[in-house]
């Protein structure tokens, strides 16, 4: 019995998304505006992500005229149209809420250098 | 104008999940598996006064006493576990020991779905009827009791349907109009937008509906 939800929720587990915490990201949302449907674009750092099969879910901050925001989307809905990476960060938790605390300059997370050798 | 006779099948709940719809939204659906029913015995109203089909679903390797044995082994079918009756299928003649499945579904769009409820109980007032309940402190004495239970002398007797504590759950109950999201024959599987009455595992009876 408990199969069957389980292999209807693994299903649903449409989407791939490649990034990871501390990443600075572009997510791309569908949104309807009255008749018309657009794409509008949300950047920010990824905070968090809660891994939970089809209700898995990543958590995107940034600052807006001085003030945080966040936005959690889930990760397999069909309103996101893609999310791009634009810069790869090294952070060493896997919550970022950390940075809820900070303002200005202390909001930055460090950026992952990659080692040439190792590619 | 002939009663429309709706399709019915026996199931079981198999839990709920979630899922997002063709518009995006994010949807609660139960998962129930629906079928296959073995025809057990076929009702007219020559023979007993009205039209039904006996059904069986869910095969057990459990002993379900000496006379449904003898029921079961009349139309050679294994033994099962849940078995109801049906109306007739419209402008279908089925016979014993043939199978009934989800195919019989196919462009129903809204289920009612009839199951026993999840039982709670010898529950108070408050939770079986909504009752309000008394201030918790000061000495208060009625704390989550029931309250008054009518006037005096007159009429000197409780009215009857008066709300009061007793068994709350365990009941028939029929959830209607319930969206029908994939109805898949070949897995047995019915999905429906929506909770049904009872715990997972459960029997449940699913009818179009009206």
């Amino acid at each position: 019995m408990a199969r069957a939800i389980e292999d209807f929720e693994s299903a649903q587990e449409s989407k791939e998304h490649d990034f990871e915490i501390g990443d600075t990201v572009d997510v791309y949302v569908r949104i309807v505006e009255g008749e018309k449907e657009r794409v509008q674009i949300f950047n920010g750092t990824v905070i968090a992500r809660k891994k939970a099969g089809q209700r898995s879910a990543f958590t995107v901050r940034r600052i807006v005229a001085g003030e945080g925001v966040e936005r959690t989307f889930p990760f397999h809905s069909p309103w996101i149209e893609k999310v791009d990476v634009k810069r790869r960060g090294r952070v060493r938790r896997a919550k970022l809420y950390y940075l809820r605390d900070r303002v200005g300059k202390a909001t930055r997370v460090r950026e992952k250098v990659i080692n040439r050798k190792s590619d | 104008m002939a009663r429309r006779i709706r399709k019915t099948i026996l199931g079981k709940k198999l839990g709920m999940s979630q899922m997002f719809d063709e518009s995006g939204t994010w949807v609660p659906v139960t998962l129930i598996e629906a079928g296959p029913c073995t025809v057990l015995q076929v009702k007219s109203v020559d023979s007993d006064g009205y039209d039904a089909i006996q059904v069986g679903f869910d095969v057990t390797h459990k002993d379900t006493g000496k006379p449904m044995e003898g029921h079961f082994a009349k139309v050679g079918a294994p033994a099962q576990r849940y078995v109801r009756e049906i109306p007739p299928i419209d402008g279908q003649e089925v016979e014993p020991g043939q199978a009934i499945d989800l195919s019989l579904f196919e462009g129903v769009k809204q289920v009612d779905v009839q199951g026993t409820s999840k039982g709670k109980g010898f529950a108070g007032t408050v939770k079986r009827w909504n009752h309000s309940i008394g201030p918790k402190s000061h000495g208060s004495k009625s704390k989550r009791s029931i309250g008054s239970t009518g006037m005096m002398q007159d009429p000197g007797r409780v009215i009857k349907g008066k709300k009061m504590p007793g068994q709350m759950g365990s009941d028939k109950v029929k959830v209607r109009n319930l969206k029908v999201i994939q109805a898949d024959a070949e897995k047995n599987l019915l999905i429906v937008r929506g909770a049904v009455p009872g715990a997972t595992g459960c029997y449940l009876t699913v009818e179009e509906s009206l």
